[in-house]
């Protein structure tokens, strides 16, 4: 916002003391009320408007506080902005960032956790992020800021607190370009969103067994960086995706999918896991249930790469634990 | 107002229009349309207000404002035929024509969609301190679209410098108004946001005209927006495609006789002498044959236009030059490295 004073801040609560998590925190006050304020609880039109705004020569930022918010947006997204390029020929260019924020624990609940990136990772015209660390966020958010077409920035609410190095100059991470987080020989463990986090923990526990878990963050999921997972599914002959929602026409499915397309080996061996076939539940027993986490994870890797001869799960390990969300929101 | 060009884009408009209707049984035309037969008055009154720079946004049925607000008439006429040379490249058809050099926005075929993009222009161009003015063409259908009063209210909210405009004609699709909405008055409804309304029933070319331009100099002079005129008009033909339709049961003829009497067309027209009235004509149907020669005889778009602008093309920025230090995550040491919360912070 510093550096370009066409890009503009808005959403519900942008403006208020508690600043979104402190992540729009004094940009009122820096930018002024015209550049960053909060919103009616209009979704959908606010929607509107920022597409508007950004044919007017504006870059609009809109912050929604849950992913959840956006079906009331759906419109917008899906047949203007992600379509306004292509159906008039070329002459629009909609530079727009949509930041939609996932939930989870402290019982989210149903309309508080889903993530729902498929849905914009199925329309052409849409761009798609997810980063899980802070220089991936910040590099990332600059990328999708000074993008000429929109993109949908996914933030998970319990990686606003990993920390990690973080250049305090602008810059940016590339669009469709995946990272390998850990090198290894035996499974490759694609993370996405939050379970980054989670599979690079499951490394750490198959490393007991004498597992080397090759761990990748796809980091933006359209543009997809196929490329680098296959490569590493390539040496490991194994792939586990971890997704942060559900499985059915999901992140996890079209990632095997394009990896076998590349990889044309049969003896390669694939699994997904991600949110449990329901509605997420706050009750706490259930919500356990409901996710994977490292240990599901690595015990699931080891599964892959024993060929199910024996089962294991790891104990649990205090120098691994979850980073846990202190409620209430 | 000049009568004379005045008649020039209210026939205009009417010609192009039965020339669609007239090719469209031969299959040429690849699109559904949607004909602005008897509604040409609306846009080009709203748009004899305007001013190059100024910024239109329509719907499906925008033949007339396109025409109007200066659109191209040859790329809309190739537009039809899906040819390459249209103005969206073949790629867009009838319901998603657009200009932006003559300051015509692209038209979607969802109703009430445009209504919160025009608002967002009109903020754009408020926050950019530029001069000009966004009108914003709606039917009375996306008046029952949730979307259309929080357009109101954050168009109020922010004073853009913004005009709505109702086409009333009566129907959405073929559902008369008085099935859709009990209390039957919208400048009340839009009033009561605190935005001055006017209900003109007349269709009178000169009197939509006279209102829309008054609301025009006070945006100019700085006085807040926006504005909103339900402007009543009627369909002559269907719906959509290019028929009539008084047969299928949901209208009479008698209910479109009061409107064809009042054609601003043939009104306009008889305001000028024969001579000059045949000169409008004849230049007219030259540019309209022209038109649907260049439609003939363009290309179709090649099969590299498929996936063609579905992004911006664009050389990507060069490689990172982060490197991992596998970090599990979790509070971390805190020694100057912030959590993502401040990342996304410092990015913005």
């Amino acid at each position: 916002m510093g550096a370009d004073p066409s890009v503009m801040l808005f959403g519900l609560d942008v403006d208020d003391h508690k600043a979104i998590i402190g992540t729009t925190r004094g940009l009122v006050e820096k930018y002024g009320r015209e550049r960053v304020f909060g919103t009616p609880l209009s979704e959908d039109a606010m929607t509107g408007v920022a597409i508007g705004a950004a044919l007017s020569g504006i870059r609009p930022i809109h912050v929604h506080i849950r992913m959840d918010f956006l079906m009331l947006a759906m419109n917008q997204l899906v047949n203007v902005a992600a379509k306004s390029r292509y159906m008039f020929g070329g002459q629009e260019s909609l530079p727009m960032v949509v930041r939609a924020m996932i939930g989870k624990s402290w019982g989210q609940g149903a309309q508080h956790s889903q993530s729902l990136y498929s849905f914009f990772m199925h329309v052409p015209g849409l761009k798609v992020v997810a980063p899980t660390t802070p220089y991936d966020a910040k590099g990332c958010l600059i990328s999708a800021i000074r993008d000429n077409d929109p993109v949908m920035y996914v933030e998970h609410r319990l990686l606003h607190y990993q920390k990690g190095p973080v250049p305090t100059e602008p810059f940016t991470v590339p669009a469709g370009k995946a990272r390998i987080t850990n090198a290894g020989d035996d499974v490759t463990l694609v993370g996405i969103s939050y379970m980054q986090v989670e599979c690079l923990r499951a490394s750490k526990y198959l490393l007991e067994t004498g597992i080397s878990a090759e761990v990748i963050d796809p980091i933006w999921l359209n543009p997809l960086d196929i490329d680098t997972i296959a490569e590493s599914v390539r040496k490991t002959g194994r792939l586990l995706v971890v997704d942060n929602d559900w499985l059915s026409c999901g992140a996890g499915a079209e990632i095997i999918t394009q990896v076998l397309e590349q990889v044309p080996d049969r003896h390669i061996q694939v699994g997904r896991m991600g949110f449990a076939q329901c509605t997420c539940p706050p009750a706490p027993s259930l919500e356990e249930l409901f996710y994977p986490n490292a240990r599901t994870v690595a015990a699931r890797a080891f599964d892959l790469v024993r060929d199910n001869a024996v089962t294991w799960i790891p104990e649990e390990r205090a120098d691994l634990q979850e980073v846990e969300f202190k409620g209430p929101f | 107002m000049n009568i004379k060009k005045v008649y020039r884009e209210l026939f205009r408009i009417r010609r192009v229009e039965e020339e669609i209707a007239r090719i469209y049984p031969s299959d040429k035309i690849k699109s559904p349309v949607h004909l602005s037969i008897g509604q040409e008055a609306v846009s080009v009154a709203v748009c004899e207000a305007l001013v190059p720079g100024d910024i239109v946004f329509g719907t499906y049925r925008s033949h007339a404002l396109y025409l109007a607000k200066g659109g191209d008439l040859r790329a809309m006429f190739a537009e039809m035929y899906g040819k390459v040379t249209g103005c969206a490249r073949g790629k867009g058809g009838s319901m998603h024509l657009v200009d932006i050099p003559a300051g015509f926005m692209g038209t979607s075929a969802v109703v009430g969609t445009t209504i919160a993009n025009a608002v967002g222009y009109a903020y754009g161009l408020k926050l950019q301190s530029k001069p000009h003015i966004v009108a914003s063409f709606f039917g009375d259908g996306a008046v029952d679209e949730g979307a259309f009063y929080e357009s109101l209210n954050f168009a109020h909210l922010k004073q853009v410098p913004l005009i709505f405009i109702c086409e009333n004609n009566g129907y959405a699709i073929h559902t008369p108004q008085s099935a859709r909405q009990r209390d039957v008055n919208l400048c009340d409804r839009v009033g009561a946001y605190g935005i001055p309304a006017t209900r003109i029933e007349s269709g009178d070319v000169f009197e939509i005209h006279r209102h829309v331009q008054e609301a025009a100099d006070a945006l100019r002079s700085g006085q807040p927006g926006p504005f909103f005129f339900e402007c009543l008009t009627y369909r002559w033909k269907e719906h959509v495609g290019p028929n009539d339709d008084f047969d299928a049961g949901y209208r009479s003829r008698e209910e479109a006789q009061a409107w064809m009497a009042n054609d601003q067309v043939r009104l306009a027209g008889e305001k000028l002498s024969d001579p000059e009235r045949m000169e409008v004509e004849q230049n007219v149907e030259a540019e309209i044959a022209a038109a649907i020669a260049f439609a003939e005889n363009s290309s179709f778009p090649g099969a590299s236009e498929l996936t063609t602008d579905v992004y911006e093309e664009s050389e990507q920025d060069g490689p990172d030059d982060f490197v991992w230090r596998g970090d599990t995550g979790g509070h971390g040491s805190g020694d100057g490295r912030g959590p993502i919360r401040d990342a996304i912070w410092s990015g913005c």
